[in-house]
């Protein structure tokens, strides 16, 4: 294969810091001057230009952080050094949201303007005040400029902001409304624009008990950010016996114990690994999905600031599960603080010997590898998910074959969620009779919710399964003093909203089953009669849209009919009912004809919207 | 991707299956679409081509398949033992329709072949479905880029069906000028940076033109010919001839009007190029049009055939 590159090089800095970036990833520089005959029989351990291209995002990350943008040399470069073709490594760039890809730097506070943050009352004072002291959206200033953003699962702390700057190497969660009572969120957000400056510390959510008694899930994630204070705590002794026991035995004790994966779709773990370990295959991968960008849902972040330690332990516990001898948690890009804290949790971990080269604590080697994602809903689908760790665009795959037969560079792969995990590592320390005892025969254990919204104190809960809805938001404080119950959103984006008649739902299978609606990520979103529901569906078609990989018809077109239709309702253009029965349509052959769950769900809240809690009939204040 | 000739296909085992009420069999290893075709039962399909890796992003040729909750494309799936498919449920008609609706909606299908055209009749498809109100519809509306002198791209005609960029990669050239760039409803086809085709890796094998459905890619003849409203297949011919170029013995078939060659393809089903050429064969002709004014090109081995844009 020869490949070809136009004109455009990088400047002296870009190249020295592709290289440097290459080096420290332990490709050798000689790699460029590879034959192609010597690239395709793996004469170097990267030299196969296939494994070569999971460092693209990687690179493009490593440019982009320190340069502010992402230029045609800068591609061109690394796309030589990693024998790619530079159309391919462009394509990939363009399709993730954060990658800037530009010849100019530019500052971006990533305002998130998504329902969660609506339904908490916080967007439109934000984004109206930005405008009125003429800061118009997309429009640099000073080389900073703000840009409105889907969920950065910061809902039970709106407003908040992602922040990236050149030098800064991951971008900063910026809280706007930290001094709230000294100013309003709109001059901070100005002031940040202006100096560049954040001067926050991140802050912690910790986690809530809704029934959850002895809690569960809350005592393996207690903060802890020292591995010492985790092995005090009895850290680590769940994987030193789960190694003590057979793949098989491991997987028959969580299928008992009936735990289905978090992450939306409710699949059996044990199956999922079973099938793993069945596959004939020297290799196989265990990934962790923390990709978390279903709007509402910020479950995972915490799990993962609080104690990154026993995301790990679980995940060494899966991969002796599933004969996986390397892990990979792909987490999105918006979350720099909770990738910094696994960063340093897996260097701890490794220099104790628990994972990475083989030893006597680690017989088969098992190591974990960190992959941040790029700003895109879409890579949470376990096969954009997987497409994307492997340095392409992230579209998903047409299943099957499932990743279980054919996953990461197609080998057999277990994608799990974050807090499946730490429900496994839960089980290997308590057994599966103890998980059993709480929760329903069907949805045994605890759940994390993520509560957000018009309740007085949104966050993270656990609960067991069962618990009902109107428990779960009493629990959180009920809603604020003042505010009136308009309706709930289970699920996120891609779940249902109910109304008050629902709120005595039991949130379990069963009960999600019997109720026509879907516990999906564990999203409980609260509006209150105060929000314009009409601006709030037309959010949900724009985040759909903009999310859509763009790969079938029905999605990345389909979206897009839907946003229009919602926006002609807002603007009463057509009558209501013709508009309704396109979106019908629209919804049900999305959902029936496209690629992935994204388009499967793209109509679902709309639909129910519409149809179950009548959002489009005039009520309150929406006219 | 499976070998269906006839003589291959009796070797295999049969495997039964049942669709839209009767029972029949095909080979292990078909697709869903192969068992369907070689039982009679017709497709349409937009973004499948036998020589290319499924991908299986339009959607057109879903069907309907029991225990499945959503339908299923057939151009991938594999036909498995006593699978029941229906390809004519209420359900596939409207997903089918709606599918090719949408396409119209926002990509000029006008170059589209008459197979696609009959199915768009077929399913009742109303092109002007979605404009209502004053809130505009969005489409693909990129200008006609005429960076080279060989061939033309007009992506308003382009319904993202990736063959093109299978041509130009692993599965045909192996040349990775083009990919898709971008997300959602703005994703397209682009060479890196969108530099001229000339600037990119493209070596104008022409190999994504003869792939692409929607006429989205054209020669630079027929281009101009069609502007001048001068295309006529009508008095069209296709010859039949080996590429004379080099020793592969690429077949070519020229297409001839007013006694010029004014395209040149290659059979899909040809052995050796499975539709594929180089530049010389494709684009090479215009000399053969010098020396044709003396000696008429489609004096030899003549077959007429239709267009294949028409
Ligand atoms: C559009 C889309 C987005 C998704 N996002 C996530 C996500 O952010 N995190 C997650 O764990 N699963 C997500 N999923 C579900 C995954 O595809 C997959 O089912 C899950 O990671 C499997 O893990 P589990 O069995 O432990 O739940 C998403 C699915 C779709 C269709
Ligand atoms: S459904 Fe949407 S997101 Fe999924 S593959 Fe199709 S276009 Fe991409
Ligand atoms: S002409 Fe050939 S090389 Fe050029 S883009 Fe088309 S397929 Fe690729
Ligand atoms: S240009 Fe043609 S072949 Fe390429 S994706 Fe578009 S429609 Fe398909
Ligand atoms: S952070 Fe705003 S909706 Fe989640
Ligand atoms: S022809 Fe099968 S999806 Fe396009």
């Amino acid at each position: 294969m020869d490949l070809k590159y136009t004109q455009a090089s990088p400047t002296p800095d870009e190249k020295n810091a592709i290289d440097g970036f290459l080096r420290e990833q332990g490709i050798p520089d000689s790699f460029a001057t590879l034959s192609d005959a010597e690239m395709r029989m793996g004469t170097s351990s990267v030299a196969d230009v296939r494994v070569a291209r999971q460092y693209v995002l990687p690179g493009l990350h490593s440019i982009q952080s320190q340069f502010g943008c992402v230029t045609p040399g800068a591609i061109n470069w690394l796309a030589m050094r990693l024998g790619q073709p530079a159309a391919e490594v462009y394509g990939t760039a363009t399709f993730y949201s954060l990658f800037e890809v530009a010849e100019d730097a530019v500052a971006t506070l990533h305002i998130c303007d998504d329902i969660g943050c609506r339904a908490a009352g916080t967007v439109d004072p934000l984004l109206n005040g930005l405008a009125v002291a003429g800061y118009p959206e997309d429009t640099p200033c000073n080389g900073a400029r703000w840009k409105r953003s889907p969920c950065l699962g910061l809902c039970a702390q709106s407003p908040a902001a992602y922040f990236t700057t050149p030098g800064n190497s991951a971008g900063t969660i910026a809280w706007l409304d930290l001094d709230n009572a000294v100013r309003p969120n709109t001059e901070t957000a100005i002031s940040l624009l202006q100096t560049g400056l954040i001067n926050a510390a991140p802050r912690l959510l910790s986690i809530g008990l809704a029934g959850a008694d002895p809690p569960r899930l809350s005592t393996l994630i207690k903060f802890t950010l020292n591995l010492n204070l985790y092995l005090e705590d009895g850290g680590f002794q769940a994987l030193k016996r789960a190694r003590t026991f057979t793949p098989i035995q491991l997987i028959d004790e969580i299928d008992k114990s009936g735990l289905t994966g978090r992450g939306g779709a409710g699949f059996p773990t044990g199956r999922k690994w079973r099938a793993v370990l069945a596959e004939k295959s020297p290799i196989r991968y265990l990934v962790c999905n923390a990709d978390e960008s279903e709007p509402g849902t910020f479950k995972d972040r915490t799990i993962i600031e609080n104690n990154p330690y026993s995301l790990i332990e679980a995940m060494a516990i899966a991969g002796h599960a599933c004969g996986a001898k390397k892990g990979w948690i792909y987490i999105r890009a918006e979350y720099p603080e909770a990738a910094a804290r696994l960063r340093k949790a897996l260097a701890e971990v490794r220099t104790a010997g628990l994972i990475g080269a083989a030893g006597a604590e680690n017989e088969i080697g098992f190591d974990i590898e960190l992959s941040v994602g790029a700003g895109a809903y879409i890579c949470g689908e376990e096969t954009a998910l997987l497409n994307s760790i492997e340095g392409k665009r992230g579209e998903p795959r047409n299943k099957p074959p499932f990743p279980s037969v054919s996953g990461l560079f197609g080998k057999p792969t277990a994608v799990n969620n974050v807090e499946t995990l730490i429900n496994a590592l839960w089980i290997v320390k308590h057994g599966a009779d103890a998980y059993r005892e709480v929760g329903t025969a069907q949805s045994p254990g605890t759940r994390l919710f993520s509560l957000s919204g018009s309740v007085v104190a949104p966050g993270v809960y656990e609960a067991p399964h069962g618990i009902t809805l109107r428990q779960l938001i009493v629990t959180a404080g009920g809603l604020p003093q003042g505010k009136q119950l308009r309706c709930v959103l289970l699920g996120g984006a891609a779940g249902v909203f109910v109304g008050l008649e629902d709120l005595d739902t039991e949130l379990s299978s069963e009960g999600a089953r019997a109720g026509n609606v879907t516990l999906g990520s564990g999203v409980v979103m609260v509006f209150d009669t105060s929000t314009d529901m009409r601006a709030v569906l037309k959010r949900i078609a724009e985040f759909f849209r903009h999310e859509s990989c763009g790969q079938c018809v029905p999605c990345r077109i389909g979206t897009v009919r839907q946003e229009e239709a919602l926006k002609r309702i807002l603007h009463t253009e057509t009558p209501l009912q013709e508009e309704i029965e396109l979106l019908n349509q629209l919804g049900s052959v999305m959902c029936d004809a496209s690629i992935c769950g994204l388009g499967q769900t793209a109509s679902s809240a709309i639909q129910s919207g519409i149809h179950r809690a009548k959002l489009l009939k005039s009520e309150g204040n929406n006219g | 991707m499976a070998d269906l000739s006839l003589e291959t296909t009796t070797k295999m085992e049969l495997i039964p299956f049942g669709a839209d009420g009767r029972e029949l069999s095909a080979p292990s290893g078909s697709t869903i679409l192969h068992a369907l075709r070689l039982n009679g039962i017709e497709t349409p399909t937009l973004c499948y081509l036998e020589t290319l890796t499924p991908v299986s992003v339009c959607r057109v040729c879903v069907v309907e398949l029991d225990g499945n909750r959503t339908l299923v494309p057939s151009c991938s799936r594999l036909l498995e033992a006593g699978m029941r498919i229906q390809t004519d449920s209420p359900r596939v008609r409207l997903a089918r329709k709606l599918v090719l609706e949408l396409l119209v909606s926002a990509v000029d299908m006008s170059l589209v072949n008459e197979d696609t055209r009959a199915w768009m009749h077929f399913y009742g498809v109303d092109e002007q479905r979605f404009e209502r109100g004053a809130v505009p519809v969005a489409r693909s509306t990129e200008p006609v880029i005429e960076d080279n002198p060989l061939f033309v791209r007009d992506y308003s005609k382009c319904m993202l069906c990736y063959k093109c960029v299978e041509a130009c990669g692993t599965d045909a050239q192996n040349t990775f000028a083009i990919s898709i760039k971008g997300r959602g409803f703005g994703a397209s086809v682009s060479t890196e940076f969108s530099v001229s085709l000339a600037e990119s890796a493209c070596v104008f094998c022409g190999n994504c033109i003869a792939v692409c459905p929607t006429g989205a890619l054209m020669p630079i003849t027929e281009y101009r010919l069609r502007n001048e409203a001068n295309w006529r297949p009508e008095d069209q011919t296709v010859t039949r001839t080996v590429c004379p170029f080099c020793g592969v013995g690429c077949n070519l078939e020229l297409t001839v009007q007013d006694n010029r060659i004014i395209k040149a393809t290659s059979p899909q089903d040809h052995s050796i190029t499975h539709g594929s050429l180089c530049i010389k064969g494709r684009f090479g002709w215009e000399f053969i049009n010098q020396r044709g004014e003396e000696q008429p090109v489609n004096s030899v081995d003549q077959t007429t055939m239709r267009d294949g844009h028409e």
